[in-house]
């Protein structure tokens, strides 16, 4: 029996992590995965009701809105938070006074929640008492930016402060990047006569496909998992023109207790980040063993 | 001739010093733009909560205050003192204290031992159990809510302190065991080895050997942890509401509460509140923020 224990510990002791995971993980998502094919309303009922769900879900104008902000969102954070990611890092890899206190202040947005920046931008981009005040005291007489609280422009706003929030994150992964190529291929590239610009286009930028490719896993996958943002940016609003899967879900289940509803939602949600994130794992997991 | 030629390479270095100089200052001046565009929210965040509601119509969002003014902040952390309706954020920043301590230790403890046994007692298909759990770190937590609000009333721990610590253990557990999974993997397998042969058990290679050198990557997951579990939303607002909420919730609830007139200066002060322990532990410790930030996304 000692000997058994003796032999296992290291088993036993992995069990509580899997056995966890494996419920509340797993377990949970083949659960919402179960009752996305039942007619749940309130309380989950258990018999079979097919793909009925699914249906209602993309006959439904609020998720098509939802799918449609999710990818006009998906598509700007990506294209900025790179862009601006980027050009921070490069920059920042030229031999910087103050560095360490550039990166701090590119990054700390990081470390606050959404609640409290969503806050802050809120009250900034509010039409009546902030940017756009702002601009018609200094004179500007006709500014209008009204992006918060116009149906058309309001994801716009969400795009502004999530780019805002995680552009320094893109940069850190670069910066990173950077810093562990060889000085050695630069100086050579450097002795043969190319100029800063081609020696990052044409050499350092090529060398960061993996870099890329992770900042772009991770980034899809905070815009597809958005929330914290929108509730407190614009509560979906105005109307429900800021609506993103996130928040349909929520708000499905816990306001309008339509119960298989909602996890057909959260069955979509999860089945967008899967694809994106397996590959990625596999890739991973590939680089590992490769070496 | 050779006078020359020497002559012009001089004025060719004169250019190229003339271009890098330039370049400098338009690499600088990048630089700061950016720097205030990341800090003007930040700043005015600052101003306005000190600001009264007087001179924050009449000013714009840059203006200074006219002073230091902290009564806003006294109203955000311990209310106006009228009873039913007013609130403020003292007892729920106390409920994310409870929350966030139990949390981190319980996570980071779990991912500790696993990451060990991953690494250092391997079995086979331990990299499968390792792709197993690190799913765990992508799934979007809407897919688990409705189930877990299920098991919380089950439990008899819905909208309670202690169903957010299970939460919160539970789903840091991937990240947690990812960490330390990564940093033990680094570690010369050749002297577990040697304690073994010696005689030494499972535990005691563990506090003995790895123990004293994880100092750095337990810094690093207990700063993940705290700032993740810290700044949590959904599962705060999904899973509690009223007393027990935590202090992003009620910070929400408060700026959204709008009664009478909107007091901005109260609500920045509020969000400051909310957002302090984790700024303060970036700026003391952002080194290993940002290792926990890039080593979950780059590895090895």
């Amino acid at each position: 029996m000692l000997k058994w224990l003796e032999k296992n510990l290291p088993k036993i002791v992995m069990a509580p992590a899997v056995g966890l995971i494996g419920w509340f993980v797993y377990g949970f998502v083949l659960w919402t995965l179960y009752i996305s094919f039942t007619n749940s309303k309130i309380l989950p009922k258990y018999e079979l009701w097919g793909v009925g769900q699914y249906v209602k879900l993309w006959g439904s104008r609020k998720w098509l809105i939802a799918v449609d902000n999710l990818l006009i969102f998906t598509a700007l954070f990506l294209i900025f938070c790179v862009v601006i990611g980027i050009i921070l890092a490069i920059f920042l890899d030229q031999k910087i006074r103050a560095e360490g206190v550039l990166r701090t202040i590119y990054l700390y947005p990081m470390a606050l929640s959404f609640i409290v920046t969503g806050t802050a931008w809120k009250w900034i981009l509010n039409p009546t008492l902030g940017i756009q005040k702002m601009f018609i005291d200094w004179g500007f007489e006709n500014f209008t930016f009204d992006w918060l609280v116009n149906r058309e422009m309001a994801i716009y706003t969400i795009v502004i402060a999530g780019v805002w929030q995680s552009a320094g994150f893109v940069m850190a992964l670069f910066l990173a990047g950077l810093r562990s190529v060889e000085d050695e291929i630069v100086k050579a590239a450097k002795i043969d006569g190319a100029n800063l610009f081609t020696v990052y286009w044409k050499i350092l930028l090529p060398m960061m496909r993996p870099v890329f490719f992770t900042s772009f896993v991770i980034l899809v996958h905070i815009s597809i998992k958005s929330y914290d943002l929108i509730v407190a940016l614009t509560q979906g609003g105005p109307g429900i023109s800021t609506t993103m899967p996130a928040l349909y879900m929520t708000q499905t289940a816990f306001h309008k207790s339509q119960v298989g509803l909602s996890a057909a939602s959260a069955m979509m949600m999860f089945m967008a980040v899967a694809a994106v994130i397996i590959p990625y794992l596999y890739s991973e997991l590939r680089r590992e063993n490769a070496r | 001739m050779q006078d020359k030629a020497h002559s012009s390479y001089k004025q060719l270095e004169q250019k190229s010093k003339y271009t890098n100089m330039f370049l400098r200052w338009f690499l600088y001046f990048v630089l700061v733009i950016f720097a205030l565009y990341f800090i003007f929210p930040l700043y005015v965040m600052v101003v306005t909560s000190l600001k009264t509601m007087e001179e924050i119509r009449q000013g714009t969002l840059l203006t200074w205050p006219s002073g230091l003014n902290f009564d806003s902040w006294l109203v955000a952390w311990g209310g106006r003192g009228y009873g039913a309706g007013d609130t403020f954020l003292k007892p729920y920043f106390w409920n994310s204290i409870k929350m966030v301590v139990p949390a981190v230790f319980f996570s980071t403890f779990i991912g500790a031992m696993a990451g060990y046994v991953l690494t250092k007692w391997r079995f086979k298909g331990d990299k499968w159990v390792f792709l197993f759990l690190l799913f765990g770190c992508f799934i979007p937590y809407q897919a688990i809510l409705l189930p877990m609000a299920r098991t919380l009333g089950v439990l008899g721990i819905s909208n309670s302190v202690i169903g957010l610590v299970l939460v919160h253990t539970v789903y840091g557990i991937p990240f947690t065991t990812l960490f330390f999974r990564n940093f033990y993997v680094s570690i010369p397998s050749e002297l577990v080895k040697a304690a073994r042969i010696d005689g030494a058990g499972f535990f005691k290679i563990f506090f003995k050997i790895l123990l004293p050198v994880s100092t750095p990557i337990i810094v690093v997951t207990i700063i993940w942890q705290f700032t993740q579990i810290w700044n949590d939303f959904l599962f705060g607002s999904t899973f509690s509401f009223g007393e027990a909420a935590p202090i992003q919730v009620a910070l929400n609830n408060m700026v959204l509460s709008s009664t009478s007139v909107k007091e901005y200066n109260v609500d920045m002060a509020s969000a400051i509140i909310a957002g302090i322990p984790t700024l303060i532990v970036y700026v003391l410790a952002g080194k290993y923020f940002i290792r926990g930030l890039t080593s979950g996304a780059v590895k090895g």
